[in-house]
């Protein structure tokens, strides 16, 4: 594996959660407990697809085939997906669409955090760029976990249950193979295992204020980042991101 | 025609409205980042506010449209996200339009001084979230309106 290729894998990573969490969360808009939640969840899943289209735009530079962002998005199929299994489950309930983004902003915080100081500027320069979207995402994700959290009964008891079911998947983020390795010898990407020390004090800290419970139990959910093995998730939300793009080839406006 | 002087290129562009916030011009925005002949061609470097902003490509083609009909020919446009925008580098003359407006202009605190309307410090926030990426829903306790406030980042 070439560091090239390493990079384009890592690139590939970045840009698929953003894309596939901000379609995700994009699913919202319209449905939206209140309206203001609403705004604030299409606000947030535009800054992620904006960030995609970076992540993406550039793995098709470093890739050096030619393909363009949106042909990295709506042309590949499952198994060429590379994000981690968490941003694909479905949204379930708002607290649980909200938990799973708390769960992902941390660690999008952390790593953005990181790569700002990569030795690749430009991955340095999106980093950056995402990296203020980001902190805003995770102050309001936070909020609205601690105020679930620690607001009635069957709010708490929604957030718990949403915690013990996600919490098994946020161990993908961590994870590290070869391409990894090659990366952080460079100097352009973390260690993923590194930034675990932060991620655990930010999400500790806002979990114990929401008096929810972290799960115990090592187990870890796996196979997206890698794309060994998708959930069948991913197939479902592809074909209704990618239909239009499947019907009609090329269809620009 | 003769080559124009950055300067006037300057002055033609404070004149193209934002898209979303048209009483405020791209360069009260702090979004053109640079403006420079390279030989015959013109050099206009752009940086989004927010990543995902769909306003970008339409500034994009507003700055194409208006620098054309000043009779600029060759034209290139590039953009930039490095150093990544700051509401600091909205202008005063910005700032004070957006008030006028009815846009509370960005703080350093991460809220707004006072309300647009009655000028209030009374205030409470109620989306951190607005009708655009680049802005947050408030409401002042006094005179009873809501309003937007540019966010700071």
């Amino acid at each position: 594996m070439t560091r090239d290729e390493a990079l384009f894998q890592f690139l590939l990573r970045m840009g698929d959660n953003t894309l596939i969490l901000g379609h995700r969360v994009s699913e919202w808009c319209g449905h939206s407990p209140v309206l203001e939640e609403d705004i604030a969840l299409a606000n947030t899943a535009l800054d992620m697809i904006g960030q995609t289209q970076l992540w993406l735009g550039l793995a098709g530079e470093v890739e050096g085939k030619g393909r363009t962002a949106d042909n990295l998005a709506f042309l590949r199929d499952a198994w060429d997906f590379r994000n981690v299994l968490m941003v694909e489950l479905p949204n379930g309930d708002f607290g649980q669409t909200l938990m799973r983004q708390f769960l992902y902003d941390a660690w999008s915080f952390v790593m953005t955090d990181w790569l700002r100081g990569s030795a690749d500027a430009r991955v340095a320069a999106i980093a950056d760029k995402a990296h203020k979207e980001v902190t805003y995402h995770l102050e309001r994700s936070g909020d609205t976990v601690i105020g679930l959290g620690d607001g009635t009964p069957e709010s708490h008891s929604r957030m718990q249950a949403a915690l013990d079911y996600l919490y098994p998947y946020s161990g993908e983020m961590f994870e590290k193979d070869k391409a990894d390795e090659l990366l952080s010898e460079a100097g352009i990407a973390p260690d993923p295992a590194e930034l675990r020390a932060e991620y655990d004090d930010i999400v500790g800290r806002v979990l114990a204020e929401a008096t929810l419970a972290v799960p115990g139990g090592a187990y870890v959910h796996k196979g997206g980042r890698t794309g060994r093995m998708h959930t069948e998730h991913l197939g479902h939300l592809l074909t209704s991101m990618q239909w239009l793009q499947r019907a009609y080839p090329g269809a620009a406006w | 025609m003769a080559r124009p002087s950055v300067d006037q290129v300057w002055e033609w562009l404070d004149a193209v409205p934002d898209p979303e916030i048209p009483v405020i011009s791209l360069v009260d925005l702090g979004i053109i980042r640079g403006v420079d002949w390279q030989g015959d061609t013109l050099i206009v470097s752009l940086t989004p506010t927010y990543s995902g902003c769909p306003a970008t490509s339409v500034i994009e083609m507003d700055v194409d449209t208006a620098l054309r009909g000043h009779g600029i020919e060759k034209l290139e446009l590039k953009r930039q996200i490095s150093p990544p925008w700051t509401t600091d580098w909205l202008t005063e003359k910005g700032r004070a339009k957006l008030e006028d407006y009815g846009i509370a202009p960005p703080q350093p605190a991460g809220g707004p001084s006072r309300c647009p309307q009655c000028k209030s410090t009374n205030l409470e926030r109620i989306s951190q979230f607005g009708s655009t990426p680049c802005k947050a829903t408030w409401r002042c306790r006094d005179c009873l309106e809501p309003f937007d406030y540019f966010k700071c980042i």
